[in-house]
């Protein structure tokens, strides 16, 4: 699949020098604090579970009561544990009820108590990773048993009814249909909750709350759908918004396959402080490599609010940076679902050709990838017919620039949330291309010099030339500036930044020792 | 042509009546199927209806599509609309009123409010972008926009809205389940009039592909602006209601 753009080898490796010198200052960032949502994380992996009668989880309930003691900056899992063996008790959920109820005080210990808290919070942690580890060799025992979908791309399949119950069977009805990959999309709302509702939910706007039951069950169904179809039909949620960390663990614990995992989407789009996202995103991005878990990362946002020709750099920048975050976090190759969307306006001459141009510079920088193409939505007009067609066009380039993951336009994107016709009608224009036109990526070779050619270069050439910039101002000024997707996003504002702080000298946090011990 | 006040739908010939429908309905195809389909349309006015294509979908769903004549006739004359009750104005003709009649800058402050995150709305309304190659409001000099972005709640904005001294304050909904837009919409409008006098609160305008231009009234807003709206038409609007015809009344108190 490479050299069909002759890109310069040394501009490709100036632009990943480059992005490796903007990312360093934030992975340095995110080394050194810590989240409320992090702490959490580490705390569901060492065994609390469950919610109080509101609906507040233990873990968060637990983690607050330790702040107010203590505060965040030492980490929770020294002082928890602490608590736990001076109050004689082996439950984290149970010390959590009473942590609640204000009969617990937590302290920092010192000496013999401080050593001995972390080694017991070291194995409970090991033994919630231990599940992870376990899932994931289920996983691939299953893809080994069903297999992989017959073609490349995959095709993923969106289903959003507010209602785990009805989700369940359009799901494995899509499954039939020839959906690879289901995601449930989140209730509206969702990413700005700061902490994981619980159990299996019936109420959602425009999406279905992301809750560990809610996981389990719709992968349980999948599995039996997997059996049935003689394929492994993988899931897919969201680690994203103010509890992505925790988001990621009960991915990794229930075994979900995908999850969208953006480096600065809940910045520029849900206007959550940097510093906040940038720490979450290097804890799930951990945790999602030790899962096994292929991230969807977000560049198609970026083209629903700035212009897709003007702009197209920032989506190579983007993907750069998000590549540049995932190694170093652990995260191979072929779990990176770079993203990119079909966006330019159909009424643009040449739109076609820009857009193949587009597609194949992402596929040509990341050859091990998977890439998660995305269709059209911006100029998606409520004209369903022309809808039809510009999704046809999508699904075209897709095929003719060996895209990974392919998620399905619908034709009444922006009309409505899609109907059951909707889905079978844009699932037959998948088929029908791929089947036309599946290999055209084989024959389909840009002439030299030739439009497309020069349109790649010039869009990877403008992206160098704005990481340059954006490492000369450092990348959070870069934010703040509205660099990306216009919204400006300053370090020291957005929601979510009461829960950060940075470390302590005896900050210790389990999990993310053992996630670096592995990585 | 001005008398021909009742017209039908167009195929081919004036006058056939034809239109075109797609539909679902929860059963397996078969013959009865289709015979139900039928049905449907005949008792939706079509007549004689054609069963074009019918294809199953899953277990107990088929698809069809219908052609036919229908029955009904269309009286223009009894039809509602909101037409456009202002001149459209391009951006420098916006800024000279501004800078001629109002004297300062004329302040905007938008939002997604609720739970909705989907800034897609007012953002091409607001953004320089703007949107179908027309720049949005932070494009023309005269006005001072404030976008707040998605999930605003409505104290926010009504604080935002008296920090920026707000002239007009644009909300964009898009998210529609369970009537979502028009809840927040009424929530919003009630918590200005409880917020502000008649005369000091600003002009408030709602937008989203889902809302029904003539609900305004009942919504408690000013103004309700549908699916295409461009950000010039808000723009004309903003002048021709706080500008070209209210100069002489209430607004004027504000300044003062």
């Amino acid at each position: 699949m490479t050299g069909k753009l002759d890109l310069d080898p040394a501009l490709v490796r100036r632009a990943r020098e480059l992005a490796r010198r903007a990312g360093q200052p934030v992975v340095e960032l995110a080394r050194s604090h810590t989240t409320v949502s992090v702490e959490r994380a580490a705390l569901r992996l060492a065994g609390v579970t469950g919610a109080d009668p509101e609906g507040i989880p233990w873990v968060n309930r637990l983690v607050d009561a330790v702040v107010a003691d203590v505060g965040l900056g030492h980490g929770v899992a020294v002082p928890v544990f602490d608590a736990l063996a001076r109050e004689q008790i082996t439950d984290v959920t149970l010390l959590a009820q009473k942590a609640a109820a204000g009969s617990v005080r937590f302290t920092v210990p010192s000496g013999r108590a401080a050593s001995s808290a972390r080694r017991a919070a070291r194995r409970a942690t090991a033994a919630g990773i231990k599940v992870i580890d376990r899932r994931r060799a289920e996983r691939d025992r299953m893809i080994k048993r069903y297999g992989d979908p017959a073609q490349r791309p995959w095709i993923y399949l969106i289903v959003a009814t507010g209602d785990i119950y009805e989700d369940i069977p359009q799901a494995q009805a899509a499954a039939r249909a020839g959906a690879d990959v289901i995601a449930v999309i989140r209730s509206t709302g969702q990413s700005l909750l700061d902490y994981v509702p619980e159990g299996p939910t019936r109420e959602g706007f425009a999406g279905t709350y992301a809750t560990q039951e809610n996981f389990r069950l719709m992968r349980a169904a999948l599995d039996s759908s997997s059996k049935e179809l003689g394929r492994y039909v993988r899931l897919t949620n969201y680690a994203s918004g103010l509890c992505m960390p925790e988001m990621a663990t009960l991915a990794g614990l229930e075994r979900l396959d995908m999850m969208l995992n953006d480096s600065m989407y809940g910045i520029l789009f849900r206007d959550i402080n940097p510093i906040r996202t940038f720490v979450d995103q290097r804890f799930s991005r951990q945790v999602h490599a030790r899962a096994g878990i292929i991230i969807n990362t977000g560049e198609d946002n970026y083209l629903t609010t700035a212009d897709a020709v003007d702009e197209a750099h920032t989506v190579t920048v983007s993907q750069l940076l998000n590549e540049y975050f995932a190694h170093e976090a652990g995260l191979a190759d072929r779990q990176l679902g770079l993203g990119h969307a079909f966006e330019i306006n159909p009424d643009l001459p040449e739109s076609f050709r820009l857009e193949l141009a587009h597609a194949l510079l992402a596929r040509e920088l990341f050859p091990d990838a998977p890439l998660k193409w995305m269709p059209p939505t911006k100029h998606m007009t409520g004209d369903v017919f022309r809808g039809n067609l510009l999704d046809g066009f999508f699904n075209l380039v897709g095929a003719m620039t060996g895209q990974g993951i392919l998620l399905v336009g619908m034709m009444t994107e922006a009309v409505v949330t899609p109907w059951l016709s909707d889905r079978d009608i844009a699932l037959q224009n998948v088929r029908y291309v791929l089947n036309a036109a599946g290999n055209l990526h084989e024959d389909f070779v840009p002439a030299p010099g030739g439009f497309i050619q020069q349109r790649a270069h010039r869009v990877l050439g403008e992206a160098v030339e704005l990481l340059e910039r954006i490492v000369d101002d450092t990348l959070l000024n870069a934010i703040a500036d509205g660099t990306f997707g216009i919204m400006k996003r300053p370090a020291d504002r957005g929601k979510g930044l009461d829960g950060v702080a940075r470390h302590c000298d005896d900050y210790y946090n389990p999990a993310t020792e053992i996630l670096e011990g592995q990585a | 042509m001005s008398e021909n006040r009742v017209v039908r739908p167009y195929g081919d010939t004036t006058g056939d009546g034809m239109v075109q429908m797609s539909f679902t309905l929860p059963v397996p195809h078969d013959k009865r199927a289709e015979g139900a389909a039928l049905q449907l349309a005949a008792k939706m006015g079509m007549d004689p209806a054609m069963l074009v294509h019918a294809t199953q979908m899953g277990d107990g769903f088929t698809f069809f599509v219908v052609y036919g004549r229908v029955n009904h006739l269309v009286d223009l004359s009894a039809v509602q609309v909101v037409e456009r009750d202002f001149p459209l104005l391009s951006a420098k003709e916006v800024n000279a009123l501004v800078k001629a009649r109002l004297r300062r800058k004329l302040s905007v402050v938008g939002a997604c409010i609720g739970t909705d995150a989907h800034t897609v709305g007012i953002d091409a309304i607001l953004n320089v972008k703007g949107i179908a190659g027309e720049k949005g409001l932070e494009y023309y000099r005269e006005l001072k926009v404030t976008n707040l972005g998605a999930q605003v709640s409505v104290p926010e904005l009504v604080e935002a809205a008296r920090a920026e001294k707000a002239d007009a304050v644009l909300v964009s909904q898009v998210v529609t389940q369970r009537d979502a837009h028009l809840h927040n919409t009424r929530e919003m409008a009630a918590a200005f009039r409880e917020a502000m006098p008649a005369g000091m609160r600003p002009l408030l305008i709602v937008g989203g592909p889902r809302f029904d231009e003539l609900m305004a009234g009942e919504l408690g807003v000013d103004r309700i602006f549908g699916r295409g709206t461009t950000p010039r038409e808000v723009a004309s609007y903003l002048v021709h209601a706080l500008i070209t015809t209210k100069m002489t009344t209430n607004r004027k108190v504000k300044a003062a």
